[in-house]
């Protein structure tokens, strides 16, 4: 029976020899993604804290990308999602991407509203 | 068969063991809708957090400042704990993912020697969640709580550090008791009592020029408002209770719902993590037996792999949503 694993990453950039190769690869760029990560979260540089983008600051955005790409990393050579149908792999990924974004989104702008009551409305919550 | 796992149709499955849909074996497939579902789930528990903290933007603890141990060190260290403990995870991921390797070449041994190897990274995390737990509850610096449930603490204006209560807190000899079940009414009983009364902080307190009180309020530079000698003053009139460590009802660290969603996403994470380690010593178990050399493939331990990597997964998530962002 054949085990055939897609051994190409960053479409293509890099291709290994073979799957063990592969995991050791992949293993090197989550932890230098993750080292950034933490890196910048120390370091905390005043160009991404002070400045926002869609209301979030720049350096969250960073997080958030980064994370994706570590989710994206995990998923598709760990658990084998690059080897599996792609039908398969998209029942997997966008279900829950749809919902959750939903969720977020509602809740994130309800979040807002109830803040700026608490804010400005004549509501004594800190007594 | 031409597909990359490695189900024989036997023909005595559910199915009669023909059919794959979507290529996916049955078990395969369980798996990946039960990992969706959970998926979902601690993502409503994230989105929840994310609700509170909006709700709450002006006043939510900053991590940094809340996970700041390392065991066996002392000092400041934000973050460097946790991010140890994400390469633990990631570590044991790569172990396992090995270990998958193995069991498609059917190399028995190696599949236990990554399996151990899996057993032990997981058992390191569920260790270090159990100690930063025990650190974020025992407590740092000790705070006061109001009236109104805001949290009031402490910082030295020479130095410009944070104080603990308990550098300055004077000691006043009163007969102070806890109220126990026994005492009274057999189903109340009071909180546990802290080091120090608040009589004795205030007066600490009122005893030091260079304290001032740090509120929970974040200023335009990203950190906690620093109140001027009088303004300290003032505000500490209205301090009800001494607070030390975190708990499901107080937190010195700042808002009690950052503890109470520290606890569940985190505890929620560390028993899933605890159930894997669990699966995964029976695994680990059935290889050494010969179990799945005589069923002539290793896809149970890829499913549990699966399983391990979403754990993992999802602390990715957790680690940046609870400490970065």
């Amino acid at each position: 029976m054949a085990h055939e694993h897609k051994l190409s990453i960053f479409r293509g950039l890099v291709t290994f020899q073979n799957n063990i190769q592969k995991i050791w690869g992949v293993l090197i760029f989550l932890s230098i993604v993750t080292t950034l990560e933490v890196a910048l979260g120390i370091i905390k540089p005043s160009i991404l804290t002070d400045y926002y983008l869609f209301g979030i600051k720049r350096i969250n955005w960073i997080f958030i990308i980064l994370t994706i790409v570590k989710a994206y990393y995990i998923a598709w050579d760990f658990m084998h999602l690059r080897d599996e149908k792609a039908s398969l792999r998209r029942t997997i990924v966008w279900t829950p991407f749809f919902l959750v974004s939903y969720l977020v989104f509602l809740l994130l702008i309800e979040a807002t509203y109830i803040y700026e009551v608490f804010k400005n409305s004549f509501l004594a919550w800190n007594f | 068969m031409e597909h990359s796992n490695s189900v024989t149709a036997t023909g005595d499955s559910w199915n009669g063991g023909g059919d794959q849909p979507l290529r996916a074996s049955y078990g395969k497939m369980m798996m990946w809708f039960f990992i969706v579902s959970d998926a979902l789930t601690f993502s409503a528990f994230i989105a929840a957090y994310g609700f509170s903290r909006y709700k709450f933007i002006e006043t939510w603890p900053i991590a940094d400042e809340v996970f700041t141990h390392v065991p066996f060190f002392h000092g400041n260290y934000p973050m460097y704990y946790v991010a140890f403990m994400t390469f633990v995870l990631i570590m044991s991921s790569v172990t396992m993912v090995l270990a998958v390797d193995a069991g498609h070449k059917m190399k028995q041994s190696k599949v236990v020697f990554y399996m151990f190897l899996t057993i032990i990274g997981g058992l390191i995390f569920v260790g270090s969640q159990a100690w930063e737990w025990a650190t974020f509850i025992r407590g740092d610096f000790g705070a006061l709580e109001t009236k109104g449930g805001r949290i009031l603490q402490f910082v030295d204006s020479s130095a410009g550090e944070r104080m603990a209560i308990s550098s300055f807190a004077v000691d006043i000899p009163t007969e102070r008791a806890n109220h126990t079940r026994q005492s009274g009414i057999w189903f109340t009983e009071g909180e546990s009592m802290t080091s120090f009364s608040l009589a004795e902080v205030k007066a600490g307190f009122e005893a030091n020029d260079n304290i001032l009180i740090r509120t929970e309020q974040i200023n335009e530079e990203g950190e906690k408002t620093i109140l001027s000698r009088e303004e300290s003053l003032g505000r500490l009139t209205q301090a009800v209770r001494v607070v030390e460590g975190a708990n499901l009802i107080r937190n010195e660290y700042g808002s009690r719902l950052f503890a109470d969603f520290f606890f569940f996403i985190t505890g929620f994470h560390g028993f899933h993590v605890f159930s894997g380690v669990v699966i995964n010593i029976i695994i680990f178990f059935n290889v050494l037996m010969g179990t799945y050399e005589k069923r002539g493939h290793y896809e149970m331990v890829e499913k549990v792999g699966l399983y391990w990597h979403f754990v993992d997964l999802v602390w990715v998530f957790v680690f940046t949503f609870f400490y970065l962002v």
